[in-house]
């Protein structure tokens, strides 16, 4: 248990420290979002209807911008390594290294949200259903996220490939996200049934993801 | 003659030798009798002679999931069992797959646009099975990002395996988006029990088209076998040639 605890706090370390990049994906969330006004025109009416969508594809975005990092820095200076040979089940180091991942670089897109929100001239309620929803459901982009990322780090390859293969899993999770937010603004759609289905794909996609990722790091590192 | 007999691709070559030209003339034969059916069916009363594109369409769709069923099977075969054939059988079946999907898709959207006036309606089924059509993509990329096909057959086979749990968890996420952003309106059909004289065709070609995807499946196989072998030759060949000076 100690050595998951360490694993999370080493994690969250280097990825605050100079190089370690998670907050650059907040950046990111800001960029999209004000680059949306852009696209769409500076109605305000238009922008507070669509702010939900708009705000769960920035953090879709952002969250799989930071993704490859999670296992990519420690394959290369050979910490991945020690994390496989370690006495430590390897589907519980992969679900310590996606909680940090996500402490680190989901956590701040969801504290970013209510200043997003207010750009995008959504009021305080709506702003709060659109923090609880991220909150429920990025945890669930960054576990099967994971799973690309194992992946691409096994084969090499980053970056597209990685959101070729991780975009088609996470659209559940968007469709509910979206839906809950929408239904807890304006929907004549009770906020409970899908807020408790984007609950019950985190808590899925927390059994499947570390799996998946450790079967990919076993198979794809020997 | 057990699966593991098969394990050895000299065997397995012999036999598919033997078998694919009766496969081939099975499924020439059960096509053009289900083509003739399906000319021959009587027109819907209310959709005309479009509703004979469902021959074509439903048997594509139907083999669009089977085919990422067959190769989820395949993909525990090489996790699990590392049966040599095994990847060989996904990475074959995946471009396939691809094509029906696409087929499936293509004749949906030209069905689409007597009945319901547009090519493409964000309507769930379509939705959902061009959600597929993107995961054979997906697919088809991981397995042309790596060079050594055994590394690559271990990552496919845990994405294929992750798509499998996930493609029930998509369709029915995508069923209520749709249902939540238009009402039942679009998709009309004849009503859900079909009449004899469409149901028969419909059989014949559903099995036509599984004998055409296990042909086109088994001679894909051969090829990626003869193709490896001549990989193997060719990198054999290169290590063997003197050194320039």
């Amino acid at each position: 248990m100690s050595a998951l605890g360490a694993l999370i706090r080493r994690d969250i370390r280097i990825a605050l420290r100079v190089g370690g990049g998670a907050l650059i994906g907040v950046l990111f969330f800001l960029t999209v979002v004000v680059l949306m006004p852009f696209a769409l025109g500076p109605d305000l009416a238009l922008l507070g209807r669509l702010g939900p969508a708009i705000l769960w594809l920035g953090a879709l975005l952002a969250s799989l911008l930071t993704l490859d990092r999670l296992f990519m820095a420690d394959h290369d200076d050979g910490s991945l390594d020690v994390i496989l040979m370690s006495r430590t089940p390897l589907e519980l180091a992969c679900a310590a290294k996606a909680l940090a991942h996500w402490l680190a670089a989901g956590v701040p897109l969801i504290v970013a949200t209510p200043v997003l929100g207010m750009l995008l001239n959504l009021d305080g309620a709506s702003t709060a259903a659109v923090a609880l929803t991220l909150l429920a459901g990025t945890p669930a982009l960054t576990f099967t996220g994971m799973i690309g990322a194992a992946l691409a780090v096994t084969l090499q390859r980053g970056g597209l490939l990685l959101a070729v293969l991780v975009l088609p899993l996470s659209i559940p999770v968007l469709i509910f996200g979206v839906a809950a937010s929408n239904a807890a603004i304006a929907g004549p759609l009770s906020f409970g049934t899908p807020f408790s289905i984007l609950c019950a794909l985190s808590l899925a996609s927390l059994v499947i993801g570390p799996f998946a990722a450790a079967a990919s790091l076993r198979h794809g590192l020997d | 003659m057990t699966l593991s007999d098969l394990a050895n691709p000299t065997r397995f070559l012999s036999l598919t030798t033997r078998i694919l030209p009766w496969l081939a003339g099975a499924t020439a034969i059960l096509l053009a009798i289900g083509l003739t059916q399906s000319v021959l069916a009587p027109d819907d009363y209310q959709q005309g002679a479009t509703v004979k594109i469902m021959f074509i369409h439903v048997p594509n769709a139907w083999l669009s999931m089977f085919v990422w069923g067959v190769m989820s099977i395949a993909s525990l075969g090489t996790l699990v069992w590392r049966h040599p054939l095994a990847d060989v059988a996904a990475k074959a079946a995946a471009p396939i797959g691809a094509a029906f999907t696409f087929l499936a898709l293509v004749t949906g959207s030209l069905w689409g646009r007597p009945m319901w006036g547009t090519y493409w309606e964000w309507d769930a089924r379509l939705t959902s099975v061009l959600i597929l059509f993107l995961m054979y993509l997906g697919l088809i990329a991981l397995w042309r990002a790596v060079e050594d096909p055994s590394r690559a057959a271990r990552a496919a086979a845990i994405l294929t395996l992750v798509g499998a749990i996930n493609i029930p968890i998509i369709k029915f996420s995508v069923d209520w988006w749709n249902t939540l952003h238009q009402p039942a309106s679009v998709m009309k059909m004849g009503g859900p029990s079909l009449d004899r004289a469409f149901l028969i065709p419909l059989l014949v070609m559903a099995v036509a088209f599984s004998l055409l995807f296990v042909t086109l499946h088994l001679a894909a196989m051969r090829n990626e076998i003869l193709r490896r072998r001549l990989r193997a030759l060719q990198m054999l060949q290169a290590s063997q040639r003197p050194a320039l000076p």
